[in-house]
C-alpha cells in the first residue's frame, strides 16, 4: 500500500509514473466538477501512465481505466505525493 | 395523454461514450437507421428500428454522457432526450444503459444517475472480452442484483448476446420495473419492507419487491384497500412508506464522491481481481512507440501521408468514371431534346452537370470516411489527438481539430463533416469555420493555369513549384489568427475542459467502417445534391437568359470576318463564329451583365468585367472558373488548364486602353482570391447541415469573400507602386 510522504503539488508538478493523491478539489469551479465526476474525487489515488511529447496532456491511470487531460487545464487540485 | 394499444414504444440506448454503445446500437438495428437533428441544436439523433421477438420498436442512440449534469447545450439536449422533455420525440419506455466492464467503476457514476430517473431499466455489459484479458473475472448475477435490473453481456460486433438482450428487453417493456440501488454506503435497512412483504403474502398477495417499493411511494390506494381487514398492515404501509421516501430525500442529495463510493463498492463485489496481474500491456507496448518524441511524430506524418495519397490515388479514377457517365449521360441526352433548346441546354448543362460536378466528390468522402472509421475503430486517432494537442491548442482548437483540417486540404466537404470527432462544441465550430480556408484540391486547376502562364515560363519549374506549395500554405497561416479572433470575439460560448480517453489497440469493426461510409456518403449525395442542383439551374439560367439575337450576332461575325480579308467558310471560320456568338451570348446574359456592373468594385483589385464574371460564375463550385475563363476569353466551353489557346489568350488579354490584363501580381491577386474566396456551395451546404443554422455558412461566406477581395486588393495595389 503506497503511502503518502507529505509532498504537496499541483497537476503541473506530475512527471510519468508518480503516484499520486487527490487531497481537495475545488468544488466551485465547474471544470473540477468536470473531473470530479469523471472519478478524480478527493482521496482517489492515480498514477501518470503517459505524457505528451510536448509535456501536455498527460495520461493517468485511475479507478481501473486511463483518462487524458490537460495539465494548464486542472487547477483548483491540491496533490499528494505517494511512494 | 391516452395510450393507445397498438402505440410503437421507444427504446433509448444511454452510456458513456467509448462504452460501445455505437457498436451495439448498430447490431440492434442493422442498417435500419434515420441520422437527424434534433431541433435548433447540432447533436444528432440517430434512431432506427429495433426488431424483438414480439414487435418492433422505436430504437433512439443518445449521445455519449459521462454524468446528468449537463455543461454544454449539447449535453442537455441529450439529457433531455432521455428524460423526453424535447417536443415531438416520445419519452423512452425503457433504457438500455450500456456499461463497459473493462471500465465498470467510471460507467456505474452515469448508471447510479440514470438509476433514479425512474424509466424502467436494462444493462447491457459490454467489453467482457477485456475483462477477460485483463484475467479479471465478472461475476454477472451479482451485478445485476447490485443493480436491480437484469444485466446481459454483449459483444455487439460479433452478435453475440444481441438475441438474449432482445429477449430481455421484450420482458422488461411486458413487465416493467424501474431498477433499485441502495447508493448510501451505509446501505439502508430493508427489513421492515421485507416484514411487509411477507405479511401480504401470508394473505395471498404475492408482490415482488420493486413494485412493493413502487406502491410504497403513493401508498394512499393501498392502505385504504387494507384499512378494513387488515388495520396492522394498513399501519404498516404506512410507516414503510414513510421511511422509504425519507430514503429517497436523502438520495437527492448525494455527492459525487457518494456516488463514487457505491460505484466502487459494486465493482469491487461484481469484479475479481486475479492474484497475478499482467505485467505491461500490449497496447502500453505500442504506444511507447507510437507516442513517442521521434517515432510517434514520424509514423503519424506517414500515416497521415499514406491517407491524402489514397485519396487522390484510388479517388481520380472513379472521379474520372463518374465524369465520363455524366459526359456520356449528356451526350445520351442531348440530341433526344433538340426541338427544344432550352430544356436541352437546362438538362444538359444545368441538371446533369450539376448534379455530375457534385458527385465527382463522393469517392474523396467515402475514402476519407473509411480511413477515420479505421483510425478511429484501431484506437490510433485518439493517440494522434493527443499527440497534436499541444500544437492546436494554443489558438483555442484542440488536438482533435487535426483531421478535419488536414481532411480539408482534399476537400472542405469531409474536413467540415469529420470535425464531429471534436466533442468540444466551441472548438467544433472554430474548426468548421476555417475548414474552407485550407486549399482543396478544387483550387489546383486555378494554381496550374496561372502558375503556368506567368511564372513558369519567366522563373523555370523550381519556383513555379515553391510557387504551388505556397498557394498551398496561404489558407493555413490564414487560419491561425482567424481562429484566434473567433475564439476571442465570436464564440462565446463554454469552454469545456479537454478530455480525451486513449482505447486499447484493436481491430476496427468492417461492419461499422462500411456503415459509418454508407450512412455519410448518403446524407453527403441527399443534402448538399438537392441544394447544388437548384444553383446550378440558377447560374445555367444566369448565363442562358435573356437569349441573343443569334442570327444577327451570326451576320455581324461574318460581316467583321469578311471585312478583315477571309473567306466565310470553312472550318476555322464555323468554330471562330460559334465563340463569337457564344461570346456577345454571355456578354448579353443577366451574369455578363452583373459583371459588367461589378467591374468597377474589382478594377482596384486588377479585375476587368470578364475576370469578374468568370468569379461569379465560380461561386457555386470554383471549378467551374476554367471553363467560364474560357467562354469569357472567347474559347467556348470546352477548355481546361492544359489548353494552351486559354493560355496564350489571357497573356495577350488588354485593358480596352491596351495596357496588358495580367500582370504577375494580378495572377497571384487571382490566384489568393481563389485560395481564400468562399466558392463553394456544396461545403456552405455541408456547413449549415453541420451547425444546423443558416448564420454560419452565410458567415463564412461574407468572412471569406471579403478576405479575397481585400488580400487581392492590397497585392495588386502593392504590385502597382513596386513595378511603377
Amino acid at each position: 500500500m503506497p503511502v503518502a510522504n507529505g509532498a504537496i503539488m499541483t497537476f503541473s508538478d506530475l512527471k510519468q509514473g508518480m503516484n499520486v493523491r487527490v487531497v481537495s478539489v475545488d468544488s466551485a469551479l465547474e471544470e473540477c466538477r468536470r473531473l470530479e465526476e469523471m472519478g478524480l474525487t478527493a482521496g482517489t489515488s492515480f498514477r501518470v501512465a503517459k505524457v505528451a511529447p510536448f509535456g501536455d496532456p498527460i495520461e493517468i491511470d485511475l479507478r481501473g481505466y486511463r483518462l487524458c487531460l490537460r495539465k494548464g487545464e486542472t487547477t483548483g487540485f491540491v496533490l499528494e505525493k505517494l511512494d | 395523454m391516452t395510450a393507445t394499444e397498438n402505440k410503437t414504444l421507444t427504446v433509448a440506448i444511454v452510456g458513456n461514450p467509448n462504452a460501445g454503445k455505437t457498436t451495439l446500437f448498430n447490431a440492434l438495428t442493422g442498417s435500419r437507421q434515420k441520422v437527424g437533428n434534433y431541433p435548433g441544436v447540432t447533436v444528432e439523433q440517430v434512431s432506427g428500428s429495433l426488431k424483438l421477438p414480439s414487435q418492433p420498436v422505436h430504437c433512439i442512440d443518445i449521445p455519449g454522457l459521462y454524468s446528468l449534469t449537463a455543461v454544454s447545450e449539447d449535453e442537455k439536449i441529450a439529457i433531455s432526450a432521455i428524460k423526453g422533455q424535447i417536443a415531438g420525440h416520445a419519452k423512452p419506455d425503457l433504457l438500455i444503459c450500456v456499461l463497459d466492464a473493462s471500465n465498470l467503476e467510471r460507467n456505474l457514476f452515469l448508471y447510479s444517475q440514470i438509476a433514479e430517473l425512474e424509466i424502467p431499466m436494462v444493462v447491457a455489459l459490454t467489453m467482457v472480452d477485456r475483462v477477460q484479458r485483463k484475467q479479471l473475472t465478472l461475476d454477472t448475477h451479482r451485478l445485476s442484483e447490485l443493480l436491480g435490473a437484469d444485466v446481459v453481456e454483449v459483444v455487439g460486433h460479433k452478435e453475440k448476446g444481441i438475441d438474449a438482450l432482445k429477449k430481455v428487453v421484450d420482458q422488461n417493456l411486458e413487465v416493467k420495473r424501474n431498477p433499485k440501488i441502495q447508493l448510501l454506503e451505509t446501505s439502508p435497512d430493508l427489513s421492515k419492507i421485507d416484514q411487509l412483504q411477507e405479511r401480504l403474502a401470508r394473505i395471498g398477495e404475492d408482490i415482488h419487491r420493486a413494485d412493493l417499493l413502487q406502491m410504497l411511494q403513493e401508498p394512499d390506494s393501498a392502505v385504504e384497500r387494507y384499512a378494513q381487514d387488515f388495520p396492522e398492515i394498513a399501519d404498516e404501509f404506512k410507516e414503510a412508506s414513510a421511511y422509504v421516501r425519507s430514503l429517497d430525500q436523502q438520495s437527492r442529495e448525494l455527492t459525487t464522491q457518494d456516488r463514487y463510493a457505491w460505484s466502487n463498492m459494486v465493482a469491487t463485489q461484481a469484479v475479481t481481481k486475479s492474484p497475478h496481474p499482467p505485467k505491461r500491456s500490449l497496447t502500453d507496448k505500442i504506444d511507447a512507440l507510437l507516442i513517442n518524441r521521434f517515432w510517434g511524430f514520424l509514423i503519424f506524418l506517414g500515416i497521415m501521408y499514406l491517407v491524402f495519397q489514397s485519396i487522390y490515388t484510388f479517388a481520380g479514377p472513379v472521379m474520372d468514371w463518374i465524369e465520363g457517365l455524366f459526359g456520356s449521360l449528356g451526350e445520351w441526352a442531348s440530341p433526344k431534346l433538340e426541338s427544344n433548346p432550352t430544356l436541352q441546354s437546362l438538362v444538359v448543362d444545368g441538371i446533369i452537370g450539376g448534379v455530375g460536378g457534385m458527385l465527382v466528390f463522393l469517392p474523396q468522402i467515402l475514402i476519407l470516411f473509411f480511413f477515420i472509421a479505421v483510425l478511429e475503430g484501431t484506437g490510433y486517432l485518439a493517440r494522434a489527438a493527443f499527440m497534436m494537442d499541444r500544437l492546436f491548442g494554443w489558438c483555442g482548437l484542440n488536438g482533435r481539430a487535426f483531421i478535419p483540417l488536414l481532411s480539408s486540404f482534399a476537400c472542405a466537404i469531409p474536413g467540415v463533416m469529420a470535425a464531429r470527432v471534436m466533442p468540444d462544441p466551441k472548438a467544433r465550430l472554430a474548426t468548421i469555420l476555417v475548414a474552407p480556408l485550407m486549399s482543396c484540391s478544387a483550387r489546383l486547376p486555378v494554381y496550374l493555369l496561372l502558375i503556368g502562364v506567368f511564372v513558369e515560363p519567366k522563373f523555370g519549374p523550381t519556383w513555379a513549384g515553391v510557387a504551388l506549395f505556397a498557394m498551398h500554405m496561404v489558407g493555413l497561416v490564414i487560419s491561425i489568427p482567424i481562429v484566434w479572433v473567433l475564439n476571442r470575439k465570436l464564440l462565446k460560448s463554454k469552454r469545456l475542459p479537454f478530455l480525451l480517453e486513449l482505447p486499447p489497440y484493436q481491430w476496427p469493426k468492417w461492419k461499422d467502417v462500411g456503415l459509418a461510409m454508407f450512412v455519410r456518403g448518403r446524407v453527403f449525395v441527399k443534402t448538399a445534391g438537392t441544394i447544388i442542383v437548384a444553383m446550378s439551374i440558377l447560374i445555367w439560367a444566369a448565363s442562358y437568359f435573356p437569349r441573343s439575337d443569334e442570327a444577327a450576332n451570326q451576320t455581324k461575325f461574318e460581316q467583321t470576318w469578311v471585312a478583315d480579308g477571309n473567306t466565310a467558310e470553312g472550318e476555322e471560320y464555323e468554330a471562330a463564329q460559334e465563340k463569337y456568338v457564344a461570346e456577345q451570348q454571355l456578354e448579353g446574359s443577366y451574369l455578363g451583365r452583373l459583371g459588367k456592373t461589378i467591374e468597377p468594385a474589382f478594377v482596384p483589385a486588377g479585375f476587368d468585367w470578364r475576370i469578374t464574371t468568370s468569379i461569379l460564375a465560380a461561386f457555386p463550385a470554383r471549378e467551374v472558373v476554367i471553363p467560364s475563363m474560357g467562354i469569357i476569353f472567347s474559347l467556348g466551353g470546352d477548355v481546361d488548364e492544359e489548353s494552351s489557346d486559354l493560355r496564350s489568350t489571357m497573356q495577350n488579354a488588354t485593358w480596352p486602353d491596351g495596357r496588358p490584363l495580367f500582370t504577375l501580381w494580378t495572377a497571384f491577386g487571382l490566384m489568393i482570391f481563389f485560395a481564400l474566396c468562399c466558392q463553394c456551395n456544396a461545403t456552405l451546404a455541408a456547413i449549415k447541415r453541420e451547425t444546423n443554422s443558416w448564420k454560419w455558412p452565410v458567415f463564412v461566406f461574407v468572412y471569406m469573400t471579403t478576405l479575397a477581395y481585400i488580400v487581392a486588393v492590397i497585392i495588386n495595389q502593392v504590385g502597382r507602386l513596386v513595378s511603377g
